[in-house]
Order: C-alpha cells, then structure tokens, then sequence
C-alpha cells in the first residue's frame, strides 16, 4: 500500500469487479466520511476544542470525560483535539502532494503522448528512473537530507506521484490523439496548444481526476508511514501517523491511543479509495469486468 | 531471445548510471555538509576546512561523483563514520535477514491469495464471492503499520502468543527464529494477499470458461486437479507479474514492518542511519536497494519473456 507506483498498475491491470453503474450507499457513505473530515479539519480553530499540544501532567491516559471527550494521551494532550489537528496534517499533505503529481506528470504524460519522438523517449526514461527508486526509501532518504518540515515532505511526496500520473496522462492521450475528432481540429488548422487545451484536455481530465483521488488515499498512507518512524512532520505536529506511532508505546494500558488514529486514518483511506475507484469504473470504457 | 536480453539490458545501463547520480545528488547538493555532520556544531571552520580536503569534499562535485563511482564500481560503498563498518559489510549482515522476511511473506500471500481466488472463481456471483471481493478492497486500504499494531496486540498484548519484537538467527535455532517471523511475514501477507486475490480472481473467471476446461471436466478429472493444475497454469505468468510489481511495495513495507518489530535487516539499517545522520550508511544503502530493485524488475522481465515468446518478439 506504500507504492505511488503501484496503485496505477492494479488499478488500471485489474478488469474492476463487475459493478453497477448506479452509485451504491457505500459509495454515498464515503462522500458523507470525506465532507465531514473535511468540515472537521477546516473548522479546527473554530470549534470549541482544547489546545491540542497543552499538556496535562495529572491527566495523563486519562479516560473519556466531559473535559476531554476521548480522553487524552500519554503526555495528557487532548485526544480529540488531536485527532482533528491531525486529520488538517493528513489532510493537507494528502491533498497538496497528488496536486503536484496531477498537475506536472499530467502535463508531461499529455506533451508526451501528443507530440512522441524524443520529446517522449527523454520523459519515460526520465521516469524509469524515478521509479527505479522504492518510494518511500527515496522519501525517507530526501526527508533525510532535506530536513522534516510539512513543505518538504509535501514536495517529496508530490514528486513521487509524478511518474504515476504521467502514466496515465500518456496513455489516455495515447489513444485518443488518434480519434476522429482530434483529427477534424488538427485538419481545421487548430495549433497544438488548442488541440491539447480544448480538445485533449477535457478527455485526459477524467480519468486523471479518478487517479487524483486513489493518489490521495496513497499519499495519506505514505505521509502517516514517514510520521510514524517519526521522519514526517516533525513534533509536536500531531498527524494521524505520529498518533498511531506514540500509541504503539502503551498498547497494553490505552490501545485506543494508538486504535483511534488508526480508525480514523483507515475510514478515510477507505471513502477516497473507494470513491476514487467508482470514478475509474464510471470512466473505463471497458464495460464493466470481464 | 539473446536480442531481448541484450536490448533489455543495453537499456539497464543507462538507468543504473542515472540512479547513481541522483542517489550522489540527493546526498550532495542538499543542505548539511557532511564535514558538519561529522565534526558537529562546535568545530573550528579551520578543522571542517581540513576534513573537507581529506574528504575530496572541497573538489568540482563531477569529480566527486565520477571518483565516487569508480569507488562503488570497486564494490567500495564506503565506511560508516560512527561505527568504522562497511557499507558493504553492514548490508550483507543484515541481507539475509531481509530477504527472509520477503520471502516468507510472499509466500504466506500466495498462501492466502491464490486458495481464495481459486474458491471466488468456482462460485463467482456468490455471497462468499462478494464479501471476499470486498473485503480485499478494504484490506487494500489498511497501511501495513496499521496490520502491525493490530497483530501485535491481538498475539502479543493480549494473547501472548507470539513475541511482539526480537530476532534469533536461524543457524542458532531455526524453530525460534520462524517465531519471530511470524508477525512480520504476516503483516506484510496481509497487505499482499488482496492484490494477488483481486487479479488471479478475474484472471481465473476467463480461464474456467476455456474449453480445455470443459474437456477436462467431460474426461472426469477430480475437480481439484482442474482447479490447482488445469486453471492455474496460464495464470502463472499473472503471479509472475503481481510479484514483480509487489517488489518495490514489498521493499517499503519491510522497511517499516523491521522497525517496528526489531528485525536487524535491511531496513532497519536505513532508518537507524536516519536517526543517527549516519550519511554514508544512508547513500550506500539507498543506492544498494535501488540497484537491487532495478534488478529484480531485470530479472522479473526476463522470467517473462522466457515464459510468453510475444513478448520477445514484441507484439505485447
């Protein structure tokens, strides 16, 4: 699950189990799960939440109570309150990163699969490289060097979602630089910029934004790997992966330290997953399965 | 085929040479020179001055990276500057340890995949089809740390079945080291098995429809022999290709599942090196994986070609 590189391969190897074209509960569920960690995140400084690094000596491990809904941790901060920080960590990175991969590897995959020639031969090959790294070894390594900070690992992580995305911006211009109507504006007399603007654009879109999505679920996966070695965000950030990773330290006393985070983390990965896969199925035009 | 191999491998060149240099370029051009890291914050500008030199570090970085090659070249990775170790030394200690844990995790995915898909396949539609077509697609969204504490705290905390860290070599006691493996390879299955349950399944829907299969079952073999002999042979070479694209996942994942249950392997050497800034250690491991992955995916597409000849040709 810790592959950027992965995920293209199983998503678009895999003939999707045969699904419905009707949008089921679950998927509806996850939209409901997203919106509402989303609000959550947004609203953190807004809501009536105690801070999230205060910490309470005498309180510590303490369980749920009125003052602290979920309890607190081992260094009597506020777990709720955490939570909530951490999914607007989580969240931020989650979405930035695949924001950089989507919109750079987009862009090389379409340049490439419209113009080929060396253009193309210098871009896969470019990425054959960056793929020949395992990505998180080549995240730790960078953050490594780099230093941890929230940009950083933004960054990093955005770049390693770039050979993804070019992927799958390459191979959807494959085939339809090809189509008719490409042909009729090319014949028109349309330049490149609006062949690939107004009419490839709009095509690529699509299945790039299902990828957007599974990149999300990734790049939360990957950020709360590195956070939770202690090589992510730094501290006293709380992000859902350093949770987990202090709450590994008295799983015998407070498992649900360690289990909240998870849960969290777990649903949210789940809702982009699956809303992300729904989109890809919507858009493959391999009918179904099989 | 020897065409194959030989344009397969003119282009393995090139991307082992490219992987060199951006391993030798994340480490140089980023910030914290290692003269630094080395003598620490009280050093005189006069003492960095003179590791520096030592080091070749006050030299054009071309340079650097060409004598840095030809070092690596030489099988000289380099030497740790906290503990006077080899890189070379370090990583083939720690090797087997790792390949281990990839190796019984693997198998244990294969264990619980291929059974289950073979199981979805016979009765695809059903109740069991759906519920373990769906539970593979939640168990795709559980990170392997997150298997990790929840096994050890069903079989260690709670059970106290297994224990949750520790190593013993296998040549001291074998029966004692598979112990500790259980949980790592275990976590890592858990993050393979939905994969190879997810494509084997619809790989093997197709091939239960062949003819051959038909004919198997009119001849009146036992169902079994249709099903592990007859039907899972063409879909060899998909095991073949999921294994080959889990490599790189399989690599990330034991890097976290060796940390968090103590396992001296590869992994656990790299983000020790994190911890301690040991940068040398750092760039020979982060270069000795890398080149070890742009192998594996050599040899994966080798056993490939060996195995389908469209492929060599190149009609695939």
């Amino acid at each position: 699950m810790a592959t950027l590189e992965l995920a293209i391969d199983e998503g678009f190897a895999i003939a999707p189990v045969a699904r419905q074209r009707r949008l089921g509960p679950l998927f509806w569920a996850a939209i409901g799960w997203m919106i509402f960690i989303f609000v959550a995140a947004a609203l953190a400084n807004v809501l009536p939440l105690p801070s999230p690094t205060d910490m309470d000596m005498l309180e510590r491990r303490a369980p749920a109570s009125m003052l602290h809904w979920l309890g607190t941790d081992g260094l009597g901060r506020d777990e709720l309150s955490r939570l909530i920080f951490g999914a607007r960590i989580s969240l931020t990175v989650g979405l930035c990163a695949p924001v950089i991969g989507i919109t750079i590897g987009g862009a090389l995959g379409m340049l490439a699969g419209y113009f080929r020639g060396r253009f193309e031969t210098l871009v896969v090959g470019s990425m054959d490289v960056l793929l020949a790294f395992p990505p998180l070894i080549l995240a730790l390594a960078v953050t490594a060097y780099l230093g941890q900070s929230i940009l950083n690992l933004t960054c990093i992580l955005g770049v390693l979602g770039i050979p993804a995305f070019m992927r799958v911006a390459r191979a959807a211009t494959l085939t339809l630089a090809r189509r008719e109507f490409v042909i009729a504006a090319q014949a028109l007399g349309a330049s490149h910029a609006r062949i690939l603007l107004r009419e490839l654009l709009p095509n690529v879109f699509l299945p790039l934004l299902a990828f957007f999505l599974l990149g999300v679920a990734v790049t939360i996966v990957v950020e709360g790997a590195l956070s939770f070695l202690g090589l992510g965000v730094p501290p006293p950030i709380s992000s859902w992966g350093s949770m987990i990773g202090e709450g590994r330290e008295s799983l015998d006393v407070a498992p649900r330290l360690a289990f909240l985070p998870a849960i969290m983390m777990f649903l949210t990965v789940l809702s982009f997953n699956l809303v992300g896969d729904t989109l890809r199925a919507l858009t493959d035009p391999r009918q179904g399965a099989l | 085929m020897l065409g194959f191999i030989a344009r397969r491998f003119l282009y393995l060149v090139p991307v082992l040479v490219a992987v060199s240099l951006l391993t030798f370029l994340i480490a140089s051009l980023l910030p914290g020179d290692l003269a630094y890291v080395i003598l620490g914050d009280q050093a005189t500008p006069e003492k960095v001055e003179a590791l520096r030199h030592d080091m070749g570090l006050d030299q054009p970085i071309w340079w650097r990276y060409i004598s840095w090659l030809g070092h690596v070249l030489e099988g000289d990775f380099g030497r740790s500057f906290r503990t006077g170790q080899t890189v070379l030394q370090a990583v083939s200690e720690r090797l087997p340890v790792s390949l281990e844990l990839m190796f019984l995790a693997e198998i244990l995915g294969l264990a619980i995949g291929v059974p289950l898909a073979i199981a979805c396949a016979v009765r695809s539609g059903s109740a069991f089809d759906r519920f373990m077509t769906g539970s593979a697609f939640g168990m795709l969204s559980v990170p392997t740390f997150l298997s990790a504490i929840l096994l050890i705290y069903l079989f260690a905390v709670q059970l106290h079945w297994l224990p949750a860290t520790g190593y013993v070599p296998f040549e001291e006691n074998p029966i004692d080291n598979l112990r500790f493996f259980v949980l790592p390879a275990l976590t890592l299955a858990l993050a393979e098995w939905p994969g190879i349950m997810r494509v084997l399944r619809s790989d093997m829907i197709a091939t239960l429809q062949e003819d051959y299969i038909a004919l198997a079952k009119a001849k009146g073999l036992k169902a079994s022999r249709i099903l592990f002999v007859h039907a899972l042979k063409p879909s060899s070479l998909t095991l073949i290709t999921i294994t080959g694209i889990n490599i790189g996942r399989l690599i990330g994942g034991a890097l976290i599942v060796e940390t968090i249950f103590a396992l001296p392997g590869i992994g656990r050497l790299l983000v020790g090196a994190i911890y301690t800034r040991d940068l040398i250690i750092l760039q020979g491991v982060v270069l000795f994986v890398a080149g070890g992955f742009v192998l594996m995916n050599f040899i994966v597409d080798m056993l490939y070609a060996v195995l389908d000849p469209r492929i060599r040709h190149g009609h695939a």
